[in-house]
C-alpha cells in the first residue's frame, strides 16, 4: 500500500453534525438520488426498456382500438397514469431488494443517513426518470396519436407524476416483505393486479358489484384513473380532480412512510 | 515471529475504545452471546479470534450499533453503542463486501464520502478522501473500474476504503484478509498497522485464521459465544498480548494456546458436571 497519503494523519474530520431521523439533508438527498441515477446509467438497456414500452403498449393500444377513437381516448389516459405506477413499483421493489441483500442498506443505516433521506432520493431520481417516461408517453399520444384531451396535457403529466411517486413508494414498502428477486416479482401481481381490475379500466366502478365497488372506493389507483378521466373530460381542473390527486400525492406519502417504518437501523 | 512492535505504550486518551460487561445477544430463541466482558485499548490493533460461527460476527454488528436485542453495558468511543453520534466516528466492514456492483470503484466511494461528509463546501476535502482511501487500498489503477467486474479480493478492498473514508477512530473490519493471497495479506496488516500507529486509529478485526493473531497487538479468543481468552483474562489491560497467552499456556503458536484452552474448558465443564 502506497505510504506516502498517511501523511496528512489525525486531521480529525469535520462531519456536519448527526441530524435527527425525521430531519431531511438536502446533500444527503440529492447524493443518494445521484447514486441511484449513476447505477441506472451503467444500465441503458433497462432505461430503454421503461422508457419504450409505455410508448409502444399506446401505439398498439391505438391500432387495437383502431375503429373506436373514444375508446382509446378513455383506456390510453388511464394507461398514461397506469404504465409510471406499475415501472416504478417493479424498479423499486427490486432497487430497494438489492439494497438490503447486498449489506448496503446496513452500511447506510450504519453511517449519518437519514432514513428519510435515503428514501427522499429514491423518490427523487425515480421521479425525474417518471417524468421523462410520462413526458415522451403522453406526448406521443397527444400528438402523434391523436388521444383526444380536453383539459390541459400538463395535467395528465402531473397525474402521472403522482403515480409513479405511488409506484415508488408500493415497491418501497413491499420489498420489506420480499427475500428474493421472484418474491419481489410476484408482488406485482399481488398488489397491482387488483388495483388494475377495480380502478375501473375495464368497466365503470359504478357498475361493479357493491363490494367491489366499495373496495375499489379505497384503492389509490382508482383515484389515479379517475383523475386522469377528469382531465380527459373538462376543460377546466375540477373539484374531483382536485380530490383525486390529493388522495394519490396523500396515499404515496402514506406508504413511504410505512416503507420508512420497515428500515431498521438495528436487525436480527 | 512478527516484526511489529508488539504493546507499545498506550496512547494518552485513557478510556478504552470499547468497553463491555455482562453483554448478552439473542437472536430468536438462542443465546449468541453470553454475559461478555471485555475492553478495546484505543490505538491497538485487536484481534476477535474463533471458529466460523462462534458469535464474532454478532459481536461486532453489536459494537457498530446493527444488532438487534443487545443486552447489557457496552460503551463505544465513550457513548453506548448505537449512539447517533458514532455513525461518523466508526467505519465497519462486513464479511461480504457491501458496495453497489453497477457502480465504478470512485463512485462507489463519491457516494459514501458525500453521506459521511456533505455539502458543496465540502466537495475538494471529499475528492481528497476519495483519492486517499482508493490509494490506502491499493486500487488506484481500478479507480474507474465497475466495482461487480473486479475480483472478489478487490471488492473486498472497496468495502474497506469506504470504511477509511472520513478517517474513523475505530475500524471494526470483519474477516478483512478472507480469500486474499498472501502478497494482499500481508500489505493489509502493514495498513493495519500504519493506521493504528500514525493515525492512531483503534482497530477490532476478526478472523478464523489463528495465524493472523500473531500481527495484533491485544487478542480476544472466542467460542461458542464466550471469551476463551482476553475478556476474562487482563480485562483491563484490553486483553492478552499473542506473547502473553503463548506463556500462559506453555504454548508456542496462538493456535496451540487455543486447542489448550478450548481442552481446559471442556474438562473444567465435565468435572462441574460429575461433581
Amino acid at each position: 500500500m502506497s505510504p506516502s497519503p498517511l501523511t496528512t494523519v489525525k486531521t480529525t474530520t469535520p462531519v456536519a453534525p448527526a441530524t435527527g431521523p425525521s430531519a431531511l439533508n438536502t446533500s444527503r438527498t440529492t447524493a443518494t438520488a445521484a447514486r441511484v441515477l449513476r447505477q441506472l446509467r451503467h444500465d441503458p438497456r433497462t432505461i430503454a426498456l421503461m422508457v419504450l414500452i409505455p410508448c409502444l403498449m399506446l401505439i398498439l393500444l391505438r391500432y387495437v382500438f383502431d375503429a373506436s377513437p373514444r375508446t382509446f381516448d378513455n383506456t390510453g389516459a388511464s394507461l398514461l397514469g397506469i404504465f409510471p405506477l406499475i415501472t416504478m413499483f417493479l424498479v423499486t421493489s427490486i432497487a430497494t431488494l438489492r439494497e438490503r441483500t447486498s449489506g448496503t442498506l446496513e452500511r447506510l443505516l450504519a453511517l449519518p443517513l437519514g432514513k428519510a433521506d435515503l428514501i427522499a432520493g429514491y423518490a427523487l431520481a425515480f421521479g425525474a426518470l417518471a417524468i421523462v417516461q410520462s413526458a415522451l408517453a403522453t406526448g406521443l399520444a397527444v400528438c402523434l396519436l391523436g388521444l383526444d384531451v380536453t383539459g390541459s396535457p400538463w395535467l395528465l403529466l402531473l397525474v402521472a407524476l403522482l403515480d409513479a411517486l405511488l409506484g415508488t413508494a408500493l415497491g418501497l414498502f413491499v420489498s420489506a416483505f420480499a427475500a428474493s428477486e421472484f418474491q419481489a416479482v410476484q408482488f406485482m401481481p399481488a398488489v397491482i393486479f387488483p388495483q388494475l381490475l377495480l380502478c375501473g379500466l375495464f368497466t365503470p366502478r359504478s357498475d361493479m358489484h357493491p363490494v367491489l365497488e366499495a373496495v375499489s372506493d379505497v384503492l389509490p389507483m382508482s383515484y389515479a384513473v379517475d383523475g386522469m378521466n377528469q382531465v380527459l373530460h373538462h376543460a377546466d381542473m375540477t373539484a374531483t380532480f382536485v380530490r383525486d390527486v390529493l388522495i394519490v400525492a396523500g396515499c404515496a406519502l402514506l406508504v413511504l412512510g410505512l416503507g420508512a417504518a420497515t428500515l431498521r437501523r438495528r436487525t436480527a | 515471529m512478527m516484526n511489529y512492535e508488539p504493546d507499545p505504550p498506550p496512547p494518552a486518551a485513557s478510556t478504552p475504545a470499547i468497553h463491555a460487561d455482562d453483554l448478552t445477544v439473542t437472536r430468536g430463541p438462542r443465546t449468541v452471546l453470553h454475559h461478555l466482558r471485555f475492553t478495546v485499548p484505543r490505538g491497538r490493533i485487536t484481534g476477535l479470534l474463533g471458529p466460523s460461527g462462534c458469535g464474532k460476527s454478532t459481536l461486532m454488528r453489536a459494537i457498530v450499533g446493527t444488532q438487534a436485542k443487545v443486552t447489557g453495558t457496552l460503551d463505544v468511543l465513550g457513548h453506548p453503542a448505537g449512539h447517533p453520534t458514532l455513525r461518523s466516528r466508526i467505519g465497519y466492514v462486513t464479511q461480504a463486501p457491501s458496495v453497489y456492483d453497477d457502480l465504478t470503484v470512485r463512485q462507489n466511494l463519491d457516494y459514501f464520502a458525500a453521506i459521511l461528509d456533505p455539502g458543496r463546501a465540502a466537495a475538494d476535502r471529499r475528492h481528497q478522501h476519495v483519492t486517499r482511501a482508493i490509494a490506502d487500498v491499493d486500487l488506484t489503477r481500478h479507480a474507474d473500474a465497475l466495482a461487480g467486474n473486479l475480483s472478489g479480493g478487490q471488492r473486498g478492498r472497496v468495502s474497506l476504503a469506504v470504511a477509511l473514508l472520513g478517517t474513523p477512530e475505530l475500524l471494526v473490519l470483519d474477516e478483512p484478509t478472507v480469500g486474499l493471497d498472501p502478497v494482499l495479506r500481508r500489505d493489509l496488516w502493514q495498513l493495519f498497522h500504519d493506521l493504528a500507529a500514525t493515525r492512531g486509529t483503534t482497530l477490532l478485526v476478526s478472523s478464523h485464521v489463528m495465524d493472523e493473531a500473531e500481527r495484533c497487538h491485544r487478542l480476544l479468543l472466542m467460542r461458542e459465544g464466550e471469551f476463551l481468552a482476553g475478556g476474562t483474562s487482563r480485562p483491563e489491560a484490553g486483553g492478552d498480548t499473542p506473547d502473553a497467552l503463548r506463556t500462559r499456556t506453555g504454548t508456542d503458536t496462538v493456535e496451540a494456546a487455543f486447542l489448550r484452552l478450548v481442552d481446559e474448558a471442556t474438562a473444567g465443564r465435565t468435572k462441574e458436571s460429575t461433581r
